[in-house]
């Protein structure tokens, strides 16, 4: 059994390079068969969303990211695993969220990303507010309840 | 008691952090809750749904049956919408 990899977390209001990430895990590897990334990007809501302001406990958001990634690393046999949450103001089309997995084998690899997303989302204390296009007040992102359902399957 | 808000929570209650003193018989975070929304005003705003509200102490998820610490941070908040 070799030693779980340790994670790469990040909390930044700056974008990422997700190729960039890529090559941080695999770059001049040869045992690495799998990458899998994950990116949440700001969507438009139909043209009705003008950006999302995205607010964070930074100490808590850092340890509870770790945890997270620390259970992914030692239930997955991962060469390398890389977390970056962005905060602050984002527009549609820009980053919000990266799950960077590699592994020598791809099940591994999705499985742990489809893992990281499941908590981060009902774990990291990150919280979205929407500015609407149009004059209508900004409002606060309504948790939902099948985020809290979907840890059921781990 | 430190106390640090975020989200809706924060913006109903007009203040990012605040140190107080608690009662002795406020004992759990279910307590404490209750106690800031007897406070009334932007507190009963707030907290009017306690059971909603998340609550870390120093950085680490409870229940609202947790027992509070002697001393600490203590964060109240919505339910998260990260990811």
């Amino acid at each position: 059994m070799t030693l779980p990899c340790v994670p790469h977390v990040r909390v930044q209001a700056e974008d990422f390079d997700v190729a960039a990430e890529i090559e941080r895990l695999a770059g001049g590897r040869r045992d690495v068969g799998a990458v899998v990334t994950f990116t949440g990007r700001c969507r438009d809501e139909g043209g009705r969303l003008a950006a999302l302001e995205i607010e964070h406990y930074p100490a808590m958001a850092d340890s509870q990211i770790n945890r997270v990634a620390q259970e992914a690393a030692r239930r997955w046999p991962l060469t390398g695993l890389t977390i970056i949450h962005r905060f602050g103001r984002i527009e549609p089309g820009q980053n919000i969220v990266l799950v960077v997995t590699a592994s020598s084998h791809r099940k591994a690899a999705f499985e742990a990303a489809d893992f990281l997303m499941d908590y981060l989302k009902s774990r990291a204390p990150f919280w979205k507010k929407e500015h609407p296009v149009q004059g209508e007040p900004a409002r606060w992102v309504e948790a939902k309840g099948e985020d809290e359902e979907a840890l059921k399957r781990w | 008691m430190k106390l640090v808000y975020f989200a809706w929570v924060r913006e109903r209650i007009g203040k990012e952090v605040e140190t107080v003193t608690l009662p002795a018989d406020v004992g759990t975070v279910a307590d404490l809750l209750k106690w800031l929304k007897e406070r009334g005003g932007n507190y009963a705003a707030a907290l009017e749904h306690p059971d909603i509200i998340r609550v870390a102490i120093d950085h680490e998820h409870v229940t609202h049956e947790t027992p509070l610490p002697r001393d600490g941070e203590i964060a109240l908040f919505p339910p998260m919408t990260g990811g």
